[in-house]
């Protein structure tokens, strides 16, 4: 999920698609959440999971000034995946996902938040920390090392 | 995986729809669970309501509160010239073959509170064709199409749909097809001459008519497959041979049905022409 400019195509799908070897897709809607895949979130729409992990998209009312969200999609998640989420907030300018990021530990999956003081912008892991205090804080690299772990 | 205070309100959910397709005739029962649940959970909080049981009784009591009720579930939200590249598509690949029909029909299905429906005719008058179009503008919801009607938009977008206007192409001035007055911007009512305003339930309603175009964008996102696929073809059923067909960004044709029917004629823009 990346805040970024609405009304505007952008090359990130191809930036992250050639430095990982794993699938790179914008997601498209009803799209089902399949192994071995990385999808961005589209412009403008926030992301919603069904209970069939396919993907819903939405174009209702900005939250925390953002579309896509970072609390619609981690809440959504977290419903549907339960203890099989994992969240992880980094550098941002906004408190934005701090309130998905609680949902996903309130539901028993895994809260993660870029170390603050690590981050470009601590203002969005900080207000992760600060709503989720037994979160894990972790440093780009323990981030890495992480997702390399579930591959 | 999931625990039973989930199960409990996704049942509850059910048995509200239910009832509301009973009581008001209304069938929420195609919309996507995912963002019905995040509507309705919106709209409890906004109204301080502790649970779906509170939340049925209201709706079913009093049809004023269910009028808010059904803003709230089915998305109203919507801006000018959202994707100019869209309207700019438009403008450049179907208006001109519109242009060889001397009458043309065009269907704005979902137009909400009309920024859309207002982008469209701004584009049919540059393009010298809104004398002799005939724009259908149709909404499930009553409330929205009022307000269309109105074409009275706060006057903070401006600046916003003043740029989507220039990046879709726009040949004129914007300022010069509404007034300000109140903080609020009002479109030219000439504008809205040759528009029909009804209401039209996409899930349960009919074809009134056959168009040359039809224009339904960040809609159908909000049903399900099976829904979306009784959509298309009522859309199909609705079009004239070669009449073409805009859906939203991020909404496509390739796994409907109808898609071998029809032809793309702008991939990234969601423009598609029926050719069987």
């Amino acid at each position: 999920m990346l805040h970024r400019l609405r009304n505007n195509d952008s090359d990130l799908q191809s930036v992250y698609a050639r430095k990982l070897a794993l699938q790179v897709q914008e997601i498209e809607e009803k799209e089902t959440l399949a192994p071995g895949n990385v999808y961005i979130a589209p412009p403008n729409y926030h992301v919603l999971l069904e209970k069939d992990l396919s993907f819903s998209l939405d174009s209702s009312e900005l939250e925390n000034f953002s579309r896509p969200s970072i609390d619609v999609t981690f809440a959504s998640a977290a419903r549907v995946l339960g203890k099989g989420v994992a969240g992880i907030l980094l550098s941002g300018a906004n408190s934005d996902g701090s309130k998905g990021l609680k949902a996903i530990a309130e539901k028993g999956g895994l809260a993660i938040v870029q170390d603050p003081a690590e981050a470009e912008v601590a203002t969005m892991p900080a207000a992760g920390l600060r709503l989720t205090p037994a979160c894990r804080v972790f440093t780009l690299q323990k981030i890495q090392d992480f997702l390399t772990s579930l591959l | 995986m999931k625990d039973d205070q989930e199960d409990l309100f996704e049942q509850e959910v059910e048995a509200l729809i239910t009832a509301i397709n009973a009581h008001y005739g209304y069938d929420f029962s195609g919309y996507a669970r995912a963002s019905v649940y995040r509507r309705i959970r919106r709209f409890m909080d906004n109204k301080r309501l502790p649970g779906i049981p509170e939340l049925q009784q209201a709706v079913l009591r009093d049809s004023y509160f269910f009028e808010g009720f059904l803003q709230e579930v089915t998305v109203n939200v919507t801006e000018m010239f959202r994707d100019p590249s869209f309207f700019l598509s438009l403008r450049q690949h179907v208006l001109p073959r519109l242009s060889t029909y001397p009458h043309i029909k065009i269907w704005d299905a979902g137009c909400s509170t009309g920024e859309e429906l207002f982008s469209l005719l701004i584009l049919l008058e540059e393009e010298g064709l809104l004398k002799r179009t005939k724009v259908y503008a149709t909404d499930i919801n009553q409330k929205v199409l009022k307000e269309a009607r109105e074409g009275i938009y706060p006057a903070r977008s401006i600046a916003a749909y003043t740029a989507g206007y220039y990046a879709a192409g726009g040949k004129r001035e914007f300022s010069s097809y509404y007034t300000s007055n109140y903080g609020g911007i009002k479109f030219n009512s000439s504008l809205l001459k040759n528009v029909l305003f009804y209401p039209h339930n996409l899930a349960t309603d009919f074809s009134f008519n056959e168009f040359h175009l039809i224009i339904c964008r960040n809609v159908l996102i909000y049903f399900t497959r099976e829904l979306q696929e009784k959509v298309y073809a009522l859309f199909d059923e609705s079009l004239v041979p070669l009449g073409y067909l805009g859906l939203g960004k991020k909404e496509t044709l390739t796994l409907a049905g109808i898609s071998k029917d029809f032809e793309v004629i702008d991939k990234s823009n969601r423009i598609y022409r029926k050719i069987r």
